[in-house]
């Protein structure tokens, strides 16, 4: 058995130029190989212990004392060559196989498929957030009360006469049995009255919240909305500060072309009132005045329900609702899209407003 | 309030080219609200003349109607057609065909020629019908858009006009007036009447004003007039129900007389039907002065009227005919025969002027607001009449206003008034304000000149007196909102004008930013939407059945919840326990419109009611309660805690070419509840859950460490899931958040990070099925002892090898030290005292 080229002699390690066809041969051999698999028989054939080479190498063991240097010498060269031949071509073949894999595994990234799905707040939570963001940047802080409410924060405190028409400006649901006097709130004034009772003076809170009314829901209503309202208590407020923060707000919320206007009103929990339009620079259809809630300077009646001296502190309260904002400010066309939970509706605003 | 511009044009300096868009404008200014535009003409356009039925030829048809052709003169004799178009015949004459027979030859009426628009667009051409070429209608009032009490053709003689043949009908009739509607706020009872917004329309325009009670001559004084006894033994807080009571006489009417289109015309704009003249002059005195009166017919009295309370089970016939129970608190005008009338709100039927009426008896009275007030709401009767009672009227123009409809059944009804007449009552004292010379400055930020703060109470009608401290102010009579010096001061605000207040900042003092609770709702409820849940909301309005389901108490019961007295919906009367049915109402809904896959979520208030429901009284405004009374009133409102609940159903994400989606699984709402309260720092003792909403097997109780049970996670009951239409294993959570913030730590503590190297080891537990793993998991962390870093389940398994009954558990054990390197013996040492817990505790075996 031999594993060497059929008809090839064993070279003589001192024949040089046999040594030399020899290296030539394996050299051209590694060049052909076009495969890093090729290449591992070219080196088997030519640099295993039956390739010639190695063969011729072990002839040295059997020369003359004084050939054996000579010898030694052109067979360790020659083996060097063919062994960096091997090297280079090595690298060039790996090199040329790892690109081939990465071409290879290329994919359509336009295919990718969703493996987690996004998530969404809903807008009225945001914006609710956001304005609150807005106050408490101002030194504000954020008041919050019970949706079911006693009667008397939500009306007697606020100067709601027993018997006056007023009462009834606001349709209100009320709990069984009508002699406990509770109510669920129909604005989010009761939480002026428990800041006041709960807090020292200065105030200066905002309070968001869920407020019901009777209302049969339809594109713009809604028996259950969410309104904030805003209350400042401190000496010598006026309404020009009224102005002054509401003028503020509006510009956070819609721009610095953004400004308010005050016109007459009637609440039983302000003297005076008013009705607060903003100019609202991105209106759908153009720059416009749009109504956006009430406003006014506490009654004096109301300090008085929380035990502050209308003599010495002065207060103004504003409120707006945040359904209504989010109808002009975002476009919503219908009060539905806000309540009846189509995942849609949250997930075209996603985690922005 | 509709106010036709013609009436306020009488009274205010109105341009004549002023539209009511143009009125309204203006009132926004002073604090009206702009309503609606009512205007004839955006309806009915002309050519719409006086004509004359010259000839009226009756021909029966085939359909067995009788139709009249008649040939009608439109334009005066002699005279030329000056209109030109088609169907309009240039002879002045038009032949038009008619189906009403109410009119004869020589009639005045109506004609629509052709070109003319009506109400609903029915336009007016020549058009062949019944044989003959019909140019034009002879008009009803129904067609006109003024009426729908006649059925026939108007005949102007029959309202009492005799116009010269051609006039323009449209002017005769009042129709190119138009109205402004105002809404008016509840404290302004005294813009309910042209009288109000004359004076507020010159007040936001800087013209001129003159007072309809001023056009009234009405005596000084009234005597010797029909008797009238005010007898109120039961005032509402101390203020009798009747302070004033004016009753005039005027006899010899003719009721049937028709009321004068220019009256019919300024009521009917003013929203108030015609109904016959005596009430039409009533109602024009009320919309006109804001005094509302009643004309009885004066010979079905019987005796001297008393305006008293009703007694106990006392009734009344309305002038709506419905037979009315009274309440002792209803005030009551009242003759010999019982009760003709409930004070300011409705009169009685059986008084009521007719056509045949001769002798009327005029009432302008002045009424409690309140006792008025409660009468309307108990008898759901709200009329034009309550409704300035309740709101106020100025008690000094009810004798203005008994003249001047006296004057107008005189003008207009041909009736003759009585020298005598009755005034009894008292003047409730002026109300007088102080306003200190700088404080409505201080209140709106304006430095009104004195000139402007007294300028603009006397425009308001008010008295200012200076004194060296600021001024003395009586409010104007009608005003009865002014009573304090912040009213003034809107006042003084609202006529220089609002526009003119300056803006200034406030800087509030330094605050602390969100709470702490605010901020772990915000941690939390942003959690869940990172998390891929999408927030929704739904209305906390539930039936009681859907309380039942899903407000289980800890022990397993019902919840006690709150009823609504009103609610939208009588099948959703209660407010909700739990969130999950609203949440589910929301899935299925989305679940039908095509949504499959899909996780929401709520955060909102439950309502818990406790033992104690609310306070049989509540204090009264403008005084702060004692601290006893406070502490009942907060004591009576509702628990109502934040809750979070979330509901998934179908697969996590969406199937696409190279993914396949996995299905929510019960564990999937464990993991959301698990990572509310991982964000907020909570540890969640899980265990076996029982809640009837949920599969028996696959909920989880949710608890604190303390043992509080905060929620439930799991699979829904598939009952529950078939009925709500919702697909079989959809699963769901609800968790009391607020509980979750007050368990989490203030302040966490850190934990020294050891950097030695870890040792695991494995251990395979056999013990019976029932076992809960979370349980041998605890037993074993307890055993290990402080070495244990972690400690995690990798494997179930039941089946061959394995007792029947049994199970194995497997669990891999983390160790490490913090202050060395662990040897093996060590490790294996801390796993043997933790199996031996296990053991000793469920019988645990190694395997």
């Amino acid at each position: 058995m031999t594993d060497t080229l059929p008809g090839a002699a064993i070279p003589n390690p001192l024949d040089e130029a046999a040594i030399n066809a020899a290296v030539e041969d394996a050299i051209a051999a590694i060049s052909a190989a076009s495969s890093l698999e090729e290449l591992k028989a070219v080196r088997l054939a030519h640099t295993g212990e039956k390739s010639p080479l190695s063969l011729a190498n072990r002839e040295i063991g059997g020369l003359a004392k004084e050939h054996k240097a000579a010898a030694g010498k052109l067979m360790g060269s020659s083996r060097g060559r063919v062994n960096q031949a091997l090297a280079a071509r090595t690298e060039v073949l790996e090199a040329e196989n790892d690109a081939r894999i990465l071409v290879e595994e290329t994919v359509d990234v336009t295919a990718a498929p969703r493996r987690r799905r996004a998530g969404a707040r809903h807008p009225l939570s945001t914006l609710q957030d956001r304005v609150s963001d807005i106050f408490v940047g101002m030194g504000w802080e954020i008041a919050e009360g019970p949706e079911v409410e006693s009667e008397w924060f939500n009306f007697d405190a606020l100067n709601f006469k027993p018997d006056h028409p007023a009462r009834e400006m606001q349709d209100t649901f009320f709990v069984e049995p009508p002699e406990a006097h509770l109510l669920m709130r129909t604005h989010t004034s009761p939480v002026q009255v428990r800041s006041m009772l709960e807090r020292e003076v200065p105030i200066y809170v905002l309070c968001p919240g869920k407020v019901f009314r009777t209302d049969e829901l339809d594109a713009t209503h809604t028996p259950v909305f969410h309104q904030f309202e805003g209350l400042a208590i401190d000496k010598d407020l006026s309404m020009a500060d009224l102005r002054g923060t509401l003028e503020h707000f509006a510009r956070q919320m819609f721009g610095d072309e953004a400004s308010i206007r005050l016109r007459p009103n009637y609440f039983p929990f302000t003297e005076p009132s008013a009705e607060l339009d903003i100019w609202h620079p991105g209106a759908k259809g153009g720059p416009r005045w749009i109504e956006w809630g009430g406003c006014g300077m506490v009654n004096p009646n109301v300090l008085r329900a929380a035990g502050i001296d209308p003599d010495i502190y002065s207060g103004f309260a504003f409120g707006m609702g945040i359904e209504r904002t989010l109808m002009f400010r975002n476009e919503v066309g219908d009060m539905r899209d806000m309540i009846e939970g189509d995942v849609r509706f949250s997930e075209h605003f996603g985690m922005e407003i | 309030m509709r106010i036709p511009l013609s009436w306020l044009r009488e009274f205010a300096q109105v341009p004549v080219d002023a539209t009511a868009e143009d009125v309204m404008a203006d009132l926004v200014k002073v604090g009206f609200e702009e309503e609606e535009v009512h205007r004839p003409t955006d309806e009915l356009t002309g050519p719409v003349v006086v004509g004359q039925v010259l000839s009226l030829v009756k021909e029966p048809q085939t359909n067995g109607k009788t139709t009249n052709w008649c040939q009608v003169r439109v334009v005066p004799e002699g005279q030329e057609q000056t209109l030109t178009g088609e169907g309009i015949d240039p002879s002045g004459v038009q032949g038009i065909i008619c189906g009403a027979h109410n009119f004869v030859e020589g009639d005045k009426v109506v004609v629509t020629l052709p070109g003319a628009v009506l109400p609903g667009n029915f336009q007016i051409s020549a058009r062949k019908t019944y044989g003959h070429l019909s140019a034009g209608m002879i008009a009803s009032v129904r067609e006109l858009g003024i009426g729908d009490d006649h059925d026939g053709i108007l005949v102007l003689s029959r309202i009492g006009l005799d116009p010269e043949i051609g006039t323009d009908a449209m002017e005769l009739l009042g129709l190119y007036d138009q109205a402004a509607e105002i809404n008016v706020t509840p404290d302004r009872g005294y813009a309910f009447s042209i009288r109000g917004v004359a004076r507020e329309y010159a007040h936001a325009t800087g013209t001129s004003f003159v007072d309809p009670a001023s056009k009234v001559s009405a005596p000084a004084s009234l005597q010797g007039g029909y008797g009238v006894k005010l007898n109120d033994d039961a005032p509402i807080y101390g203020k009798p129900g009747c302070d004033r009571f004016v009753a005039r006489t005027v006899r010899g009417v003719d009721a049937s007389r028709p009321t004068p289109p220019w009256m019919s015309a300024r009521l009917r704009l003013a929203g108030v039907r015609s109904i016959s003249l005596p009430v039409d002059i009533s109602n024009y005195v009320m919309l006109e002065l804001g005094q509302p009166n009643h004309c009885y017919d004066l010979d079905k009295l019987s005796g001297d009227i008393v305006v008293r309370r009703a007694v106990a089970g006392e009734k009344i016939t309305t002038l709506d005919d419905k037979v009315r129970t009274l309440d002792v608190e209803d005030l009551l005008i009242t003759d010999d025969s019982g009760a003709i009338g409930i004070a300011g709100v409705m009169g009685g039927a059986h008084t009521e002027v007719s056509d045949s009426t001769t002798n009327i008896l005029v009432e302008a009275a002045h009424f409690d607001e309140v006792s008025i007030a409660r009468s309307r709401r108990r008898h759901k009767l709200p009329s034009e009449a309550s409704k300035r009672f309740e709101r106020g009227v100025d008690w000094h123009v009810a004798n203005v206003a008994a003249q001047r409809v006296v004057d107008l059944l005189v003008e207009l009804a041909g009736g003759t008034a009585d020298e005598a007449g009755t005034d009894v009552g008292t003047a409730p004292d002026a109300v007088t304000i102080e306003l200190p010379a700088e404080f409505a400055a201080a209140r709106i930020g304006i430095d009104f000149t004195e000139e402007q703060i007294t300028t603009s109470l006397v425009d308001l009608g008010a008295t200012v007196e200076k004194t060296p401290s600021g001024y003395v102010v009586a409010a104007p009579s009608w005003r009865n909102d002014l009573e304090t010096k912040e009213d003034l001061s809107e006042e003084i605000a609202r006529l220089v004008g609002y526009d003119n207040i300056p803006s200034t900042l406030p800087v509030a003092p330094p605050g602390r930013g969100l709470s702490r609770s605010q901020q772990q709702k915000r941690r939390v409820v942003q959690a869940l939407a990172d998390a891929g849940l999408t927030e929704v909301l739904s209305y906390p309005f539930v039936s009681k059945a859907a309380n039942d389901t899903f407000g289980v108490a800890a022990e397993g019961a019902a919840r006690p919840a709150l009823k609504l007295a009103n609610p939208i919906s009588e099948e959703q009367g209660f407010l909700r326990t739990s969130i999950l049915p609203g949440l589910i109402e929301v899935a299925r809904r989305n679940h039908s419109r095509g949504f499959r896959d899909l996780a929401v979520y709520e955060a909102g208030s439950v309502f818990l009611p406790g033992e104690t429901l609310g306070t049989d009284s509540i204090p009264p405004l403008g005084v702060k309660p004692s601290d006893e009374v406070l502490d009942g009133l907060y004591d009576g409102v509702p628990h109502q805690p934040l809750h979070i609940a979330a509901v998934l159903t179908g697969h996590d994400s969406p199937a696409a070419a190279t993914h396949t989606p996995r299905a929510w699984d019960w564990a999937d709402a464990l993991d959301v509840a698990r990572l509310m309260a991982d964000v907020l720092g909570v540890e969640l003792v899980v265990s076996q859950g029982n809640h009837q909403a949920f599969h028996p097997g696959r909920a989880a109780q949710l608890a604190l460490r303390n043992g509080d049970v905060v929620g439930y996670a799991g699979e829904l009951h598939p009952k529950l899931l078939a009925a709500h239409d919702m697909p079989a294993r959809s699963v769901a959570l609800e968790v009391n958040v607020e509980a979750l913030f007050e368990a989490a730590a203030d302040v966490i503590v850190a934990k020294h990070i050891s950097g030695f190297p870890v040792a695991t080891q494995d251990v395979a537990l056999v013990v019976p099925q029932d076992v809960p793993a979370d349980q041998v998991l605890s037993a074993l962390r307890e055993g290990a002892g402080e070495l244990l870093e972690d400690v995690a389940l990798f494997d179930v398994y039941a089946g061959p090898g394995i007792d029947e009954g049994k199970k194995s558990l497997a669990f891999g054990l983390r160790f490490r030290a913090d202050d060395r390197t662990l040897t093996a013996d060590e490790a294996s040492e801390a796993r043997a005292s933790a199996v031996a817990v296990a053991a000793e505790r469920f019988g645990a075996v190694q395997r």
